[in-house]
């Protein structure tokens, strides 16, 4: 991506825009964590502390059938169940940032799952630095958009004066359930592929 | 709509007093494991911190070479047929990589064209039924060092092109 911006840029005579494009954006990108730091730190304590009271637990119980569904590979009662409803649960609510720290919990416990299975030469065993099925599978989900109601974008709609701003939420849910279920059909076809 | 607005206000919150309070009420050490958890979440910021400045360096070069908008132009013909600006095509592409930068794309064409105009509702419908996968993919991937992700570029962009036909068909039965 680097190479074809710099690239682009040096054929269509941008090569100054591209200098400080290069000196800015790499500014954003510690500005940009040091912001999701604190968020995310915060979350993630809150996280813990729900984990401790046992409240993953009973959510977790709470998403089982889906979960199972989704990985039945996973071994009841592994933690990956655990980070992976929590993650999914927050992105239904729009909680983008507390979404994060379960998110990279649950691909740590996916990782460890793979190691248990490397070690036990168990045949869904991939290689280490290659992507396990439930990985690609979370990320799929993941990433097809689960957020019921768009919150900033109900916003942003108030603010530039839009008649309804709220007038989004019924096509916006049944857009992001178009993709999340074209998420979800890929997944089960890849899945049953060895 | 006003109440499913309140009650979204009211889920963080919410959600911090429960788990709070409840901690207290089992009486937990709740700010020692809070600390705990605290240290792993920076951690965790630590860890992908070199990811966040390839990946954001890069999509800024992207958009300062104007790489986006050729993209767009490339694409006019089909642009044309479907009757939307090619800044939302532009829109699309670019929330792959970054919600930020598309967030500020929608504003320009909430600004160009008016937040209730088609080219407004599409990219607002396209924004909110997309994640961007290429940020999440690499922020999860890179924090455990792995780099042969498989399906998982084919399945998200499968989700998101069908998230976005949906979002041109919806917005195309409102006007």
């Amino acid at each position: 991506m680097l190479i074809i911006g710099i690239a682009v840029g040096l054929l269509t005579g941008k090569s100054a825009e591209v200098s400080t494009a290069l000196v800015e954006s790499a500014k954003t990108g510690v500005n940009h964590a040091i912001g999701m730091a604190g968020v995310v730190a915060m979350w993630s304590g809150i996280m813990r502390l729900a984990e401790a009271e046992g409240l993953l637990d009973i959510l977790t119980r709470k998403m089982e059938g889906l979960i199972h569904f989704l990985f039945p590979h996973i071994p009841e009662g592994h933690p990956a169940e655990k980070y992976i409803s929590l993650n999914f649960a927050a992105n239904v609510l729009g909680l983008g940032w507390a979404a994060t720290p379960a998110g990279i919990s649950a691909m740590e416990a996916l990782e460890q799952l793979e190691d248990e299975r490397r070690v036990k030469r168990h045949p869904l065993a991939m290689e280490a630095g290659t992507a396990s099925r439930e990985m690609c599978t979370f990320l799929v989900i993941n990433v097809s958009s689960l957020q019921l109601i768009p919150m900033t974008i109900i916003a942003y709609r108030s603010q530039f004066g839009a008649a309804v701003p709220t007038e989004i939420v019924l096509p916006g849910i049944l857009a992001t359930a178009a993709s999340t279920v074209a998420g979800i059909i890929f997944v089960k076809i890849m899945g049953r592929r060895p | 709509m006003n109440l499913i607005l309140f009650l979204s206000n009211c889920i963080i919150p919410v959600i911090i007093l429960y788990v709070v309070g409840l901690g207290l009420s089992m009486k937990l050490d709740i700010f020692d494991i809070f600390l705990e958890g605290v240290k792993d979440g920076l951690k965790t910021v630590g860890g992908i911190l070199p990811t966040l400045i390839g990946l954001l360096t890069a999509v800024g070069v992207l958009r300062a070479a104007n790489v986006f908008d050729y993209v767009g132009q490339a694409l006019e013909p089909v642009i044309e047929k479907l009757a939307m600006a090619p800044e939302v095509l532009s829109l699309i592409f670019i929330k792959l990589f970054s919600s930020t930068a598309a967030t500020g794309l929608m504003l320009d064409i909430f600004t160009e064209y008016g937040v209730d105009s088609q080219n407004g509702w599409l990219s607002a419908l396209v924004l909110s039924c997309t994640e961007s996968c290429i940020y999440t993919m690499s922020v999860y991937y890179m924090s455990q060092k792995i780099t042969k992700t498989r399906w998982t570029l084919a399945g998200a962009l499968t989700a998101a092109v069908v998230g976005v036909i949906a979002s041109i068909l919806l917005t195309g039965m409102m006007y």
